[in-house]
């Protein structure tokens, strides 16, 4: 039951984007079309839940047996750095397609803040691994959502009217406004 | 001169180039906030800049990226030691968020874009510059927020918690809570960089027409 919990309050209550506003570079530079935005979501999910059982495994099993958890920065963002490299070999040789539409985006998965503050989370939440793994789901599920949602909504912006200077993020960021007010109504799920 | 005004107004890194959101819609809560992130960054930012700098000329291309991460990872965490030991109150106020300065695309932007390719002297004027640009930027809307979500404009010593500053300009029961919460930050942010279009734009048409 914890577990479930935890898992709804990652995807939709302590939403990552909505409430603690990591991954807003690829928020809004991806949000423009429904297929990038899926593919971002799904690089997205593989990376914080590849790298984040790596940097689980790594603090416990070197860090603290070592004493030098203050290394833990360090070694998590090498972690992703080199995750993403290998996403990003795979993606181009298996999808160009993909590749060529997340384009800049794709490298700068490695500066998403919400890879590493998983991969933090995890420890000064002081996860068991069982925990670590729904969280690492449930937070990038949340991601992807968010990014679909714009994705959908910023298609019909093409087509509205919106004052000249509101043109582009400023009108994405008044959008993400009215999407926060919606989810926090979701607040009283757990 | 005109290189370092650059980076406040025109190529702001935060309204203009929009780097570095994440912390700037988190941190902007309160001006005490805001005031030690942009300390923080200002000198992440000028030390990287300065080391990556001198290094330019060793490191090589192929796997700079991950050598900048490293550099910038090893001087935010003595950043954060530094505050943990000598100012605990904003570190515990900023929690993770300090941490995350690693992956704030403004000082790895800054040093691919400037400090790879520049002397030392230029690169250190350049982060200052944009580490002035974006505490410019958190500190204008977390004035905004703390105004509309708590009727006052506070400050607070860091070191004693003891109040330097505070003026109330309208009573509580006027107040907007929401700007305290991610909407309010949503639509903060979403106005002053509309405001900002427009002026720089404003700017381009001057040149242009002389």
């Amino acid at each position: 039951m914890e577990s479930i919990t935890l898992f709804i309050s990652a995807v939709v209550i302590n939403n990552i984007i909505l409430t603690h506003f990591f991954g807003m570079c690829p928020f809004l530079g991806v949000s423009k079309k429904m297929s990038s935005a899926v593919g971002m979501g799904l690089a997205v999910t593989f990376v914080i839940f590849g790298s984040s059982l790596l940097t689980y495994g790594l603090y416990y099993l070197v860090l603290v047996p070592l004493q030098i958890e203050f290394m833990d920065l360090l070694t998590f963002i090498l972690v992703i750095a080199a995750f993403v490299q290998f996403v990003e070999m795979f993606l181009k040789k298996n999808s160009p397609a993909l590749y060529k539409s997340l384009g800049i985006y794709l490298p700068l998965i490695t500066t998403n803040c919400a890879v590493l503050y998983v991969a933090q989370q995890n420890i000064s939440q002081g996860f068991n691994l069982i925990e670590t793994i729904i969280y690492s789901l449930g937070v990038p599920l949340g991601f992807t959502m968010t990014l679909c949602i714009m994705a959908a909504i910023r298609g019909r912006l093409e087509s509205a009217d919106i004052p000249e200077p509101f043109k582009g993020n400023p009108i994405a960021l008044i959008v993400a406004a009215l999407m926060a007010i919606a989810f926090s109504g979701l607040g009283g799920l757990v | 001169m005109k290189g370092f005004l650059r980076g406040i107004v025109k190529e702001n890194p935060v309204f203009v180039l929009y780097l570095g959101l994440c912390s700037t819609l988190a941190i902007t809560t309160s001006i005490n906030n805001a005031l030690g992130m942009g300390v923080c960054v200002i000198a992440v930012l000028i030390c990287s800049n300065a080391i990556i700098s001198a290094m330019r000329h060793i490191i090589p291309d192929e796997i700079r990226i991950p050598v900048f991460i490293v550099i910038i990872a090893a001087l935010v965490k003595c950043c954060a030691l530094l505050l943990q030991a000598y100012i605990p109150s904003i570190y515990s106020a900023m929690g993770v968020y300090i941490d995350l300065i690693v992956v704030n695309c403004i000082v790895l932007g800054r040093a691919e874009a400037f400090a790879s390719k520049n002397g030392i002297g230029a690169s250190i004027m350049d982060g200052l510059s944009m580490g002035l640009g974006y505490t410019f930027a958190l500190l204008l809307i977390s004035l905004i927020r703390q105004i509309i979500a708590t009727g006052a404009i506070a400050l607070e010593n860091p070191m004693s918690g003891a109040t330097i500053f505070n003026l109330t300009l309208f009573p509580s029961e006027f107040t907007v809570s929401m700007f305290g919460t991610p909407t309010g930050a949503f639509l903060t942010f979403a106005v002053v960089a509309a405001v900002f279009t427009v002026w720089t734009k404003k700017d381009s048409k001057k040149a242009g027409e002389k």
